[in-house]
């Protein structure tokens, strides 16, 4: 018996791990052949339109749509919400109509009559005192309860501000009174939505009267079945979920959502296929929200640098639940001996929230590394040497030390360093920089190998790609474990059919998949090395695979094709599992990113000269999807620093920016120069596969605001940093 | 999208007609970058389409008068090429700011002419005014990309045009023809707009069966222009205010200036005090920034667009510089 260890291979002896590979579904997705669930269009298909609140809070007082069913070609109407309910918030979903065509279904969904009986709502979510003043005016202390006052809950008045947290460690106030710099800042970050091109939504077509295929947008097609079959009184082991391609999925795509389960009941009622993809608008307002945060910090530090007492009240909103930035990660990656930090969560008739890429972090590096920055400042100090100082109050400081140096040198921070708001001239240059962390893990997951007789090789489960590479991935890890070119590699993914995999969220799917395809493709090469042994007696022990050959002490013995013909007339199949603890995964990681901007004081506008990010992540078994992970938060980082957020209008109670013109994204032309830089020494190969896919996008927040308030000595509090934020800040700041 | 009828007539009579014949709800297609957006909110409904495109004189652009005369149906990538323009630049400034080639190629002068405010509760259903229940919205509301100027009225948004503040820095006029086939008149582009008071008027003199069928631009003697705009995004964006100078300058005094803003009111605005300043005096960073300062001192923001008032000098001051090759400044 071959006994061959898992474990990865020496690193110089690797062809595909760690090089560059391209995306193995690049051409398909460049010239249109993948088809996302959006695409799906089978034979007898109906279209979906929605009929979705248009104010921020009410009460249905009527609802009728016996009108709508007879309009022409209409074909079913759903209702999801019934006379005497609340809705709160613009964007919620009322009823789907399915029709021929979707004119059609847009005439549907006219010919319903509603009448909404109006209700107070609130939607300021960076104004603590407006919504302690509603609180102050509409409830009253009951069995020492907050609650609404029974006259102001008629008016749809609400409790508007949650206590989340009030955590004290050490003696702040000791700390402040001696310190040699005490600052108090403010800053915030505004919410966004998920926004994903390809919008959430389904193609539901039942099979049987009591089987259901679902073609669904999704980052969890292993995981979403049970959540069609019990709602719909099936069988979960009669639902198909499938998804080959997504277009955007950031955290929001793990459930079927009452959108998915209203598809699948109009195709059960008009006994059609129908698809349901919600539009833009409500693509924006209800299919998820990353949380807003603003925050009042007090920070001291002595005369060295060394940061010694950190206060902090946060606030923010995720919408009606009142969750804000989760206080754990305040400050961020940073824990100060004297520590408090309180957090109060508001009330918003907003959308609901979801996860969104790296949850609480962005939002949290944003709000607490700014005042890093600005502490450095009232020190005299350069940011960069302050951060480097407290290092030692981080979960790794070697790391990042290392980092940061790469860093500096990249973007020559010691050469164009200056102090805050020193240049001449209207259009003024900064740097600023942040660091972040997080955990990438491997979720549990399984995968099918097959090696067929002819050499040929399949690897198969009920995993997703969500744009980051993971078929390719997965090639990667089998060929090279048989010395086999990417081609040799058929890879399968993306039905619920397929062996359970895990949702990708997290940064888990990297070490998911990989892990548990290595451990099968070892074990099949042991049983094919047996098989060669037995055949041309040789110690199974000597046996390695290369370059599409099976070799001895350094001599070829035969090719890979005549070995896999030892398997006999039917394939050889292994089932891989993990995660295990077999060094092949772990997790922790770790970056470093630098941005130098311009700042044009007579606009406002922010320019982005060049960005620079240096990120870790254990061993990389693709280089070129590893930096395009990079590079792609990176740009997502500039969107919410610089123009995305979500725009909530006080006095309709609406989301008021819910297309592309005024959901500001940034294009090519606003990105800068990027640079990436994997932190790639033996010492994290030796860590083993850990996830990507969020840090990188954690860290642009506090950078660019920091190189902002470099360039202009004047902190933009709130982000994104706008045109009008910065000459607003400009204007205080002068005053 | 509601279903409607599509017509494409060959002649300027035919379209009148067209546009005509039909109880009046119809809508122009120019380009369509617009009323294909429009139609999928539902703000516009018509009856029936009338396609430009297939009438020739409309894309025409040619001398006259010691001028030159543009169709509305011309292109912004046709304008952009055209050597007849060469010395327009302050057109060419607008359509290298329109960073998209879709728009460029689609988009035509007269559409963006006639191009319906882009005002966030207008789009959103509230109507032109966007009064509910007695009140403003805007005023009530977030304004932040709303009127500093002309916004005392019920009127608040701002004049979409890209083009506007340029043509009437030039001193262009317009051809309204219709509504019958005989009738045609030449305005000032300057008076083309209006602020509606009532929530039945449109932005522009047009009547209903009306459409621009040309655009006149006066000889280009010895001016020199530009127009500038504040846009916060380098790909397709809407200004955030901009402003358009034309100034004629010999024995290295001004003798003749125009500047026009855009983005800022209900209408484009002619900054005729700010103008006067400079005649006779050399066009000097100090006489742009005193221009500057004098074209916005009457502004009056509303809660959350005070920012706009230092775009709109900001702009003011980069056009007149731009228009003489002085560095503008910036990014």
């Amino acid at each position: 018996m071959a006994e061959l260890s898992v474990a990865w291979g020496p690193r110089e002896e690797n062809k595909l791990i760690g090089t560059d590979v391209p995306r193995m579904e690049g051409v398909e997705k460049a010239t249109g052949h993948a088809k996302y669930s959006a695409d799906i269009n089978t034979k007898g298909t109906a279209y979906c339109k929605l009929l979705t609140c248009k104010t921020g809070h009410a009460r249905i007082a009527k609802l009728d749509v016996e009108e709508a069913k007879k309009v022409k070609g209409v074909l079913a109407v759903h209702v999801l919400q019934d006379v005497g309910d609340e809705l709160f918030y613009d964007g919620q979903i009322i009823a789907a109509v399915a029709a021929e065509r979707p004119d059609y279904a847009a005439d549907g969904i006219r010919a319903i009559k509603l009448e909404l009986e109006p209700l107070a709502h609130f939607v300021d979510e960076d104004d603590l005192k407006a919504a302690e003043a509603l609180d102050a005016e509409h409830t009253e202390i009951v069995d020492d309860e907050k609650v609404v006052k029974e006259e102001s809950a008629k008016l749809g008045h609400m409790v508007r501000v949650k206590p989340l947290a009030d955590d004290k460690n050490g003696d702040v106030d000791a700390a402040v009174a001696n310190a040699k710099a005490v600052h108090k800042g403010y800053y915030g970050i505004a919410t966004i939505s998920h926004m994903c091109l390809e919008p959430h939504g389904s193609h539901c077509e039942w099979t049987g009267d009591d089987s259901l295929l679902v073609h669904l947008s999704t980052q969890n097609v292993s995981g979403t079945a049970g959540q069609f079959a019990e709602p719909l009184g099936l069988d979960a082991a009669n639902v198909e979920i499938v998804c080959n391609y997504i277009g955007g999925g950031f955290g929001s795509k793990f459930a079927a959502g009452e959108w998915g389960l209203a598809c699948a009941e109009l195709a059960k009622e008009i006994k059609r296929p129908v698809k349901l993809m919600l539009d833009r608008a409500t693509e924006l307002k209800s299919a998820g929200i990353r949380p807003s945060g603003f925050v009042e910090v007090t920070i001291a530090a002595d005369e060295e640098g060394r940061i010694t007492a950190w206060d902090s009240h946060h606030w923010g909103s995720s919408g009606l639940n009142g969750g804000t930035i989760s206080p754990g990660v305040m400050p961020y990656v940073f824990t100060f001996e004297n520590l408090n930090r309180r957090a109060s969560g508001l009330v918003t008739n907003t959308g609901p929230q979801q996860a969104w890429r790296a949850p609480n972090h962005p939002q949290a590096c944003a709000i607490s590394q700014t005042a890093i920055a600005d502490l450095a400042d009232k020190l005299a100090m350069d940011s960069y040497d302050v951060f480097m100082k407290n290092l030692d109050q981080t979960p790794r400081a070697d790391v990042y030390a290392e980092e940061m140096k790469i860093g500096a040198k990249l973007i020559d921070w010691k050469a164009k360093w200056h102090p805050s708001g020193a240049d001449n001239g209207p259009v003024k240059q900064g740097l600023g920089m942040a660091l972040h962390t997080w955990g990438g893990r491997s979720h549990a997951a399984t995968c099918l190998l097959r090696v067929h007789p002819d050499g040929t090789v399949e690897s198969i489960a009920g995993s997703q790609d969500i744009g980051t590479g993971t078929r390719t991935a997965i090639a990667i890890v089998v060929a090279e474990t048989f010395g086999l070119p990417l081609s040799s590699v058929k890879v399968t993914i993306g039905s619920s059919k397929y062996p359970r995999s895990g949702p990708s969220g997290g940064s888990t799917t990297i070490g998911g998949v990989s892990g548990p395809n290595r451990r099968a493709a070892i074990s099949a090469l042991g049983k094919i090395f047996d098989l060669v042994a037995a055949k041309h007696n040789v110690d199974a022990g000597t046996l390695t695979a290369k370059d599409g050959k099976i070799l001895s002490g350094g001599n070829e013995v035969c090719s890979w094709k005549q070995a896999c013909g030892l398997i006999g007339a039917m394939p050889l199949e292994v089932m891989g599992e993990g995660p295990a603890d077999d060094g092949l995964t772990s997790d922790g990681v770790g970056g470093v990113q630098m941005a130098d901007v311009s700042v044009d004081t007579e606009t406002g506008k922010v320019r982005i000269n060049k960005f620079v990010a240096v990120q870790d992540c254990g061993l990389i078994v693709d280089l070129m999807t590893a930096k395009s992970q990079v590079y792609g938060a990176m740009i997502m980082g500039i969107a919410f620093a610089l123009s995305e957020e979500r725009i909530m209008d006080n006095k309709t109670g609406r989301y008021i920016n819910t297309d592309l013109e005024t959901y500001k994204l940034p294009r090519i032309g606003d990105i800068g120069e990027l640079v990436v830089e994997m932190y790639q020494p033996d010492s994290e190969y030796a860590r083993g596969v850990i996830g990507l896919g969020e840090p990188p996008v954690i860290a642009p927040g506090a950078a660019i605001s920091n190189a902002v308030a470099n360039a202009l000595g004047v902190r933009v509090p709130v982000l994104p940093l706008t045109p009008q934020r910065v000459l607003e800040a400009l204007k205080g700041g002068a005053a | 999208m509601r279903p409607f009828e599509y017509a494409r007539p060959d002649t300027e009579a035919e379209a009148l007609e067209m546009l005509n014949d039909h109880g009046g709800n119809t809508a122009v297609l120019a380009g369509g970058t617009d009323l294909i957006s429009l139609m999928k909110r539902e703000l516009v409904t018509p009856d029936r389409v009338v396609d430009l495109k297939n009438v020739p004189s409309l894309s025409e652009i040619r001398e006259e008068d010691g001028g030159v005369r543009i169709g509305s149906l011309v292109t912004l990538d046709e304008m952009q090429k055209h050597p007849l323009l060469n010395n327009y630049q302050s057109l060419r400034h607008v359509i290298d700011g329109i960073r998209a080639i879709q728009i460029q190629h689609m988009g035509t002068l007269g559409g963006d002419l006639c191009h319906l405010p882009n005002c966030w509760y207008f789009r959103s259903g509230y109507g032109l005014l966007a009064i509910e229940r007695g009140v403003s919205l805007v005023e009530a509301g977030d304004n932040r990309y709303h009127a500093i100027f002309g916004n005392q009225g019920a009127a608040k948004f701002v004049s979409a045009s890209r083009f506007a503040p340029g043509l009437v820095a030039w001193g262009a006029r317009v051809e309204v023809i219709g509504p019958n086939p005989q009738q045609s008149e030449s305005i000032p582009l300057e008076h083309f707009y209006i602020t509606p008071k009532l929530s039945n008027q449109g932005v522009t003199v047009l009547k209903p069966g009306q459409l621009i069928s040309h655009i006149w631009l006066p000889v280009a003697r010895q001016q020199q222009s530009a127009t500038y705009e504040v846009l916060q995004m380098e790909g397709l964006d809407w200004p955030l205010a901009a402003a358009a100078s034309c100034v004629e300058i010999e024995g290295g005094v001004v003798q003749s200036a125009k500047i026009v803003m855009g983005h800022v009111a209900p209408t484009p605005i002619v900054a005729t005090a700010a103008a006067t300043i400079l005649l006779g005096n050399a066009l000097t960073v100090d006489a742009a920034n005193l221009a500057a300062d004098i074209a916005v001192s009457q502004a009056t923001p509303l809660s959350n667009n005070g920012y706009k008032v230092q775009l709109a000098r900001t702009a003011v001051k980069r056009s007149l510089l731009k228009a003489i090759g002085h560095p503008e400044g910036g990014i």
